[in-house]
């Protein structure tokens, strides 16, 4: 029992390898909820306004970097505790351009991603030396390396944030000042995110990472480097992570050394595991739930937490494969 | 920096490390035998600490806090293990982080609801109110004396259990082989009951002892988890010796990183500079050490040989 | 949600389009984690207001509806939005600056009130001061500016700052150097939630210092206080502070902090008949001492009871509130109150000091004047 989760074992115990479920099903629920999320300006129209257009691009800018460490996590066994440097790495790179002047968004999200995939493959050529727990904490620990560097960045705010006085143009454009401009870009990204993952996980790349996960010996036995199938997960998942991070500075219209913090890594590893991992839509429900039982329990009552971590035992101890394999027996076998 | 003040940091440095490993302890166990993530290790500790401040208040004696918390401790623990953990031994590790994440969450805010908000505190024995004199002026309270002393018997203790005892040999060869364990016949789940229960003890000790020089508020070990968790990770999951070693390292770096690295960055920028970047490396320093010997030795400096 | 919740409430109670007249409050505090009892002591003033103006604001019926912001900036932000979203008619917040921050622009440009009960970043109080901002606390240097104006005034010589490694800590000790012309032997910074300092207070026992200057709020500064105590430093060398000997800490504190000198712009022992009414009453309501974050809160209420009254309830002229509101006629707890011209408070400062009061209870005492009708140095670059 002292194996790491990358182990055969752990990775025997992981939910169905997505092959078995690729039915209609997942699709189906993924229509929905997409359809949901395309229909939410247009019942802002009649309730909730601003406020639930915010809320719904929070969750989708959290279900973007939870798909991306379900890539890590769910399909390549590499457990992150340190993705929420990322989406940090993203915002700081939007929130010090537009204050050092450069607006442009087709300035701006390319550099975000260079920054983003030069840190991915030069930390994780270092992680990915590692598995198991060892990856965990490894990774903790250039995230918070990153957390301690931007805290002490006192030209940009330090620990206390930046504001953006301006948000990013886009072409030249105002189409990101918008609220609606901000939902359509997050939503497709979103959307894009979603496809693109799926589309590399039914990949042979995907395949190969996936094996690697199960065996990596015979995975490096066939001739593949299991190393640079890992790394390259491992750069996609932060790029699309530190795109989540631009999206959240232009929305937020503020960034802080606290969303590269540990407990929001933590944070996206229960949105994963509480969602179901190596799934389709795992990772996608798992964040607009974590948000939604949020939203919805403290305005109950400021002790939410009473009932929000019961909540999340009894969904660990009894549905496995979490809310979306909890869906799945809920439709019942096919 | 005189070496008089290198001496005495030293000495925090390792006085922090005995504090560490009063929490690594537990952590190790329940982490190396059990292969179980504990992320309620934490609040275990803090409820240790809940449990002298609430038991003081009862008794007014802190040696009768002391005494009658570890029994409590271990209730409480054995509570958790019962409608939580138990059920989590044979699941994967994720599953384990979510359900341990969600008792973090509940107990860290139940503590809030019944104790409320404001930091607590309890006064150490009356015994132990006085203070050696370490330099002209400066003071060392005799009840840190007594916490180091306390660490470093847990510490004999331990490695006398694990290496002299029946049920220490079943934990060493749990950290190393649990199937071959459970094939010769020994009852696992027994073996981990014992082996959390002591977890928890150890947790709830370390609150207790804590209680006197830190304060006791709600959360108080969400930050200490990650560090101990950094202690067990470089001395080597299920090694009591590897987290002796680790804590006493992680101690001495972090104590000593905070008094050196920003004067020594003043040596080569100005003094503003280096106030800037120096708390951001000495913060980060730890972490810096478990990354290199993870690079260099992916299991931990002292892991127990795992053959499967 | 609150938004469906209140629908649904008034559906069920059958309330119609008659609480229109109604003043809306939304409150955003900490009432999450460590930092939770601040948030708590400015939730409790501001209620104690409202009791005491039987659920009015301005002679109208009020409704208070409070927000915790976990200490997250996005929560903070997400908050903001949902007061803005339901048309609250002032959002009074936040506890800490970080969240201000993130709070700040939604309720700003959807032309809503925004009021702080305690935080004071020097990022609002210059050029970016803003027509819909304004703050009953202070601007947080202004505490550590009087500590060191008064370290200056009593002499001491060489002084040691410590402080936790952030925004605010940098900022505190910057504004304690602007009145203090001695020595600073050592300037240290821990990392924010620091538990043992006894690596900091033998570099204090090593240096030749003859007083301490410290920033550590909350725990940090229950964990530093005392053990800087049992060191038995206490005894040689001045303990000054700021945020760290206050209401919320001196309970676990106790005669740990005493003799231990602080500065501020209110004592719970304030001669003046509004703020020992005050004190009285909230401490027979909520059994604990109040602090500046409950009386900052008191005072919010306050302001925005005499701004409502003056506009006659009418509060859709938006110059005409910030008139009223800039006129700050109300009595605050702290005697003459003015606002400055960038919104910010124009205020007596004193030196502080912790007592032990005779019902046993430990609290900040009154001491001499240090300032009288301070302003903050930013104020000059506002343009309002």
């Amino acid at each position: 029992m002292s194996a790491p989760s990358a182990s055969p074992a752990a990775a025997a115990k992981a939910p169905a390898a997505p092959e078995a479920r690729a039915s209609r099903g997942p699709l189906f629920v993924a229509a929905v909820i997409f359809a949901l999320l395309a229909a939410i300006p247009l019942v802002s129209e009649v309730w909730g306004g601003a406020w639930l257009t915010s809320l719904a691009v929070r969750a989708m800018i959290l279900a973007i970097v939870a798909i991306s460490l379900d890539l890590l996590m769910g399909h390549g066994g590499l457990v992150s505790f340190g993705h929420s440097a990322f989406v940090a790495i993203g915002a700081y790179t939007c929130g010090i351009m537009i204050t050092e002047g450069t607006y442009e968004m087709a300035l701006i999200l390319p550099t975000a991603i260079a920054i983003a995939a030069t840190f991915a493959l030069l930390s994780g050529a270092i992680c990915l030396r590692t598995s198991g727990v060892s990856f965990i904490m490894i990774t903790l620990a250039f995230g918070q390396m990153v957390y301690f560097a931007l805290g002490s960045l006192a030209q940009y705010g330090g620990d206390d944030g930046l504001t953006l006085w301006s948000g990013p143009d886009l072409f030249g454009t105002r189409v990101l000042g918008s609220e609606m401009g901000v939902y359509i870009s997050v939503f497709l990204l979103l959307l894009g995110t979603w496809a693109l993952v799926h589309r590399l996980v039914y990949s042979r790349f995907g395949r190969v990472l996936r094996a690697a996960r199960q065996n990596p010996t015979r995975v490096a036995s066939m001739g593949y480097s299991v190393l640079r199938y890992r790394l390259v997960a491992y750069v996609i998942a932060g790029v699309l992570a530190a795109i989540a991070g631009v999206l959240w500075a232009t929305h937020a219209s503020f960034v802080s050394p606290s969303l590269g913090a540990w407990q929001r890594s933590g944070d996206l590893i229960v949105m994963v595991v509480l969602g179901g991992m190596a799934t389709r839509n795992g990772a996608l429900v798992g964040a607009l739930f974590f948000i939604l039982i949020e939203e919805t329990l403290s305005a109950i009552t400021h002790d939410w937490r009473l009932i929000f971590g019961p909540l999340l035992i009894l969904i660990a101890l009894y549905a496995r494969g979490g809310l979306v394999g909890l869906l799945d027996r809920v439709r019942g076998p096919q | 920096m005189s070496t008089t003040l290198i001496l005495i940091q030293v000495l925090n440095g390792l006085q922090l490390g005995v504090i560490l490993f009063l929490i690594a302890a537990g952590l190790t166990l329940v982490f190396g035998v059990m292969g179980f993530i504990n992320l309620a290790h934490g609040v275990q500790y803090m409820l240790g600490a809940y449990l002298a401040v609430f038991l003081y208040g009862l008794t007014g004696s802190f040696l009768a806090a002391l005494v009658l918390a570890i029994p409590l401790a271990l209730v409480l623990g054995l509570i958790l293990e019962f409608l939580v953990f138990r059920h989590l031994y044979d699941r994967d590790h994720l599953s384990q982080v979510l359900a341990t994440f969600g008792v973090i969450l509940f107990l860290n805010q139940l503590v809030k609801v019944i104790f409320g908000p404001i930091p607590l505190t309890v006064p150490p024995p009356a015994f132990l109110d006085f203070s050696f004199t370490l330099v002209d002026g400066l003071l060392y309270p005799a009840y840190r004396v007594a916490l180091i002393v306390a660490g470093l018997a847990v510490a004999l203790g331990l490695w006398l259990v694990i290496t002299r005892t029946r049920v220490g040999m079943l934990i060493r060869a749990g950290a190393t082989n649990p199937d071959m364990v459970s094939a010769l016949g020994v009852n696992v789940r027994q073996l981990f009951l014992i082996v959390f229960g002591f977890g928890a003890m150890l947790a709830g000790f370390a609150g207790v002892m804590a209680a006197p020089i830190f304060s006791v508020e709600p959360g108080m070990g969400d930050n200490l988890l990650i560090v101990a968790f950094v202690v067990i990770i470089i001395g080597g999951a299920g090694s009591i010796r590897g987290a002796f070693v680790a804590a006493l390292l992680v101690g001495l770096v972090d104590t000593l990183g905070r008094t050196l690295v920003t004067d020594g960055l003043r040596l080569i920028m100005d003094a503003s500079s280096a106030n800037q970047i120096g708390p951001a490396i000495a913060s980060m320093l730890i972490y810096v050490l478990m990354a290199l010997v993870l690079f260099w030795r992916p299991e931990g400096l002292f892991a127990p040989k795992v053959t499967r | 949600m609150k938004k469906l919740c209140s629908t649904l409430a008034a559906g069920v109670m059958g309330l119609g389009t008659a609480a229109s007249a109604e003043v809306e409050v939304g409150m955003i505090v900490t009432l999450s984690g460590p930092p939770a009892a601040l948030g708590q002591q400015a939730v409790d003033g501001f209620q104690l207001a409202l009791d005491k103006l039987g659920g009015t604001l301005g002679g109208e019926p009020a409704t208070l509806i409070v927000e915790d912001d976990e200490l997250k900036p996005e929560v903070a932000l997400s908050k903001a939005e949902g007061l803005v979203q339901e048309e609250v008619d002032f959002v009074v917040g936040t506890i800490f600056s970080n969240m201000l921050q993130a709070a700040f622009k939604p309720v700003v440009e959807s032309e809503t009130f925004l009021i702080s009960p305690n935080a004071g970043p020097s990022t609002f109080a210059g050029r970016n001061c803003n027509p819909y901002f304004f703050v009953t606390s202070y601007q947080n240097n202004q505490n550590a500016e009087v500590m060191g104006a008064h370290a200056q005034a009593a002499g001491f010589q060489k002084v040691f700052m410590i402080a936790p490694n952030y925004q605010a800590g940098r900022d505190n000790l910057e504004g304690f150097k602007m009145h203090f012309e001695g020595e600073i032997v050592d300037e240290v910074y821990v990392p924010l939630g620091h538990q043992d300092y006894s690596a900091e207070i033998a570099r204090i026992a090593t240096s030749d210092a003859d007083a301490v200057f410290a920033f550590t709020p909350g725990g940090m500064g229950v964990r530093f206080v005392r053990q800087f105590r049992d060191s038995g430093l206490a005894d040689k060398i001045q303990f000054m502070s700021v945020f760290t000997t206050d209401e919320t800490t001196l309970p676990a504190q106790k005669e740990a902090a005493q003799g231990f000198i602080a500065a501020g712009n209110w004592a719970p022992d304030a001669e003046n008949e509004a703020s020992q009414a005050f004190v009285a009453a909230f401490e027979e309501k909520y059994g604990y001492v109040p602090g500046g974050y409950a009386m900052q809160a008191y005072d919010a209420a306050m302001l925005i009871d005499s701004a409502v009254a003056a506009v006659g309830g009418d509060l859709s002229d938006k110059d005409a509130v910030r008139a009223a509101l800039k006129a700050a006629d109300f009595t605050s707890l702290r005697g003459d109150f003015t606002f400055n011209n960038n919104h910010y408070p124009m205020q007596d400062f004193f030196q502080l000091s912790v007592v032990e009061r005779e019902d046993g209870n430990w609290a900040t005492s009154m001491g001499e004047l240090v300032f009288e009708n301070y302003g903050d140095s930013f104020a000059s670059e506002c343009s309002m």
